[in-house]
């Protein structure tokens, strides 16, 4: 996969043209993506146009924009207008949004190619895209492995080599955690500096959208596009969005760098070994790497499946069949209403709706819900304390590497365990990265993770550029498809 | 203190509250799935957290307010377009209140 950095400038320089480079990725989705099944929806019309205007610009000698014709993967819980968004979901089956998301605005308007809508696990609830109405993604590395989730469509999308770029939301991990399994980079960055404007809610104090790359760079690039306030969310930071392009090559000499045990006891000896072999390269290149323990984290995975399923519940209860989407009939409006949630929602969604709504009910509310947000206090300050002794932490982004398909559906719990690493920094608010370091005995990626303080991107971007240099080199997938490269 | 178990008339009264028609073999499954779900949920229930304030959002948040001026909105044929059931420019929906007596 040619990085979309090296693409945007074969466009801007006028070497290579942006209709060539989406014809060619549009070819590999139509030969390749039937084995992977990351998209739901493929644009192949409006990708053609919107690379013609590229390509118009840059004869015209106007400026393209940064990601000029670079093909990009939409998660399909963000809207685009008049083009289906499903959420993979029964319930918006058929739906197009009259608006787009802020985040697809920007893109356009930086010269990017929106290519298509990938495939989630419905409204972003799961770990492994089998929560999808339409069907799960493979793993393109094992197809009878799960890619992770819930952003598994645009994970996988980016690891065979489909498109450079995609974007995927992150509520407890669904960025960094299908990036680690399927060998690519995935960032969730700080709360409140990309707009979430045409994000489909799913919990509005955890949801933040990010970028998947191959490459650090493009990641960064990518979240440099996006971020920055946007007055249509109310919970967009009114400042400048942190820069981090500049410095990227800074090192990480003289860099504080903890390791809490949290993020590495209790997950599989050959993804521990990556992270010690990691802390080993940062320690080399003149980091002080220190072993910590923040016992807080172990609470945030409990905190989490308290607080989002809350959180769900009261979003979801806007599918009622009355302004968009599905509709099955009833005597009056609250049978059409209940008829109508019964059919639209699958499994995962009506089982976090049921928790969430238990845990607000009169009589378990303090002590679930409310119990709940006071551990997400006891995680922030056990976070700040840690941040006075590290710059960054690292761990193990995911327990163990991709998972057989099927494996864990009917276990809900041992599927929340696959977010036990990520969970914190959504419940915080705070950055951080995942990068592909090598593989297990059987070929499948590992990815280790660096987490930061709240608007430390341009450190979590650093350190992970030194970790990519000195990273395993990154195999050729299974299903790769013709346009994947070694990055 | 919290109950980690959920009965499945307690399964049936959530499922009323939120306006879903589960089926009898749902109700089985999700009262069984949730109680798990809750045992591991006790942990964070059991903490100590007296003295600490909760938190509901990780950005100090504010009112946000803007300038009462008209600007353009969605437009009205495209929203009503999407919907299931349309009558006179307004979204249809079955009877809320009981017959006319």
């Amino acid at each position: 996969m040619t990085s979309a950095l090296t693409l945007a400038e074969q466009v801007r320089s006028g070497t290579v043209s942006a209709t060539e480079i989406v014809e060619r990725h549009l070819a590999a989705i139509d030969e390749s993506d039937g084995a992977v099944h990351a998209f739901l929806t493929v644009l192949h019309d409006a990708a053609r146009r919107q690379a013609a205007e590229v390509d118009r610009l840059v004869a015209a000698g106007q400026d393209p924009g940064p990601l000029a014709g670079v093909p990009v993967g939409l998660k399909d819980n963000l809207c685009t207008r008049g083009v289906p968004t499903t959420c993979s979901s029964l319930i918006l089956d058929g739906w197009c949004p009259p608006y787009d998301a802020t985040v697809v605005q920007r893109l356009r308007a930086a010269g990017a190619v929106a290519v298509g809508k990938t495939n989630l696990d419905e409204f972003a609830m799961g770990s492994s895209t089998e929560n999808s109405a339409f069907g799960p993604t493979r793993n393109p590395y094992a197809a009878d492995r799960v890619p992770g989730g819930s952003s598994g469509g645009s994970a996988a999308a980016v690891s065979a080599g489909l498109v450079p770029l995609a974007l995927g939301s992150d509520t407890g991990g669904s960025i960094r955690q299908p990036a680690a399994l399927c060998g690519v980079v995935g960032m969730k960055p700080t709360y409140g500096t990309v707009s979430r404007y045409g994000l489909i809610a799913f919990a509005s104090s955890l949801d933040q959208i990010g970028p998947f790359s191959t490459t650090v760079a493009d990641a960064a690039a990518l979240f440099e596009v996006m971020a920055g306030h946007d007055p249509l969310d109310s919970t967009s930071l009114n400042r400048p969005a942190p820069r981090s392009m500049g410095s990227l090559d800074d090192g990480v000499d003289g860099l504080r760098v903890g390791l809490p045990r949290e993020l590495i006891d209790g997950v599989a000896p050959e993804v521990a070994a990556r992270v010690a072999q990691a802390a080993e390269v940062l320690d080399a290149a003149g980091a002080t790497v220190t072993e910590c323990s923040i016992p807080e984290l172990s609470y945030g995975l409990s905190a989490y499946y308290l607080l989002a399923p809350a959180e769900a519940s009261s979003n979801l209860s806007r599918y009622d069949g009355v302004r968009y989407g599905l509709r099955v009939d009833g005597d009056d409006v609250e049978a059409m209403m209940r008829a109508t949630r019964e059919a639209g929602f699958g499994a995962e969604v009506k089982r976090r709706i049921m928790l969430g709504t238990y845990a607000l009910s009169a009589g378990y509310y303090d002590a679930y819900y409310g119990q709940a947000q006071k551990v997400r206090t006891l995680i922030i300050n056990a976070f700040d304390h840690a941040y006075r002794n590290a710059d960054v932490l690292l761990g193990a982004t995911t327990p163990t590497t991709a998972f057989p398909l099927g494996d864990k559906v009917d276990d809900p719990m041992a599927m929340y365990l696959s977010d036990v690493c990520t969970v914190p920094s959504n419940l915080a608010g705070h950055p951080a990265i995942s990068i592909p370091f090598g593989t297990d005995a059987a070929g499948l990626p590992i990815g280790v993770q660096v987490l930061a303080s709240a608007l430390c991107e341009p450190l979590v971007f650093r350190v992970a550029t030194v970790l990519e240099s000195a990273a395993p080199p990154v195999t050729a997938p299974a299903l790769a498809a013709a346009t994947w490269s070694a990055p | 203190m919290t109950d980690a178990k959920l009965t499945r008339e307690d399964a049936a009264y959530v499922a009323r509250l939120a306006r879903i028609d589960l089926t009898e073999d749902e109700l089985d499954l999700y009262a069984g799935q949730l109680a798990v779900v809750l045992e591991h949920a006790a942990q964070v229930a059991a903490l100590d957290t007296t003295g600490v304030e909760p938190t509901a959002h990780p950005l100090p948040l504010q009112n946000v307010l803007r300038a009462d001026e008209p600007r353009p909105s969605l437009d009205r044929d495209e929203v009503l377009a999407q919907a299931p059931a349309v009558e006179d420019h307004r979204f249809l929906v079955p009877r809320i209140m009981g017959d006319v007596p």
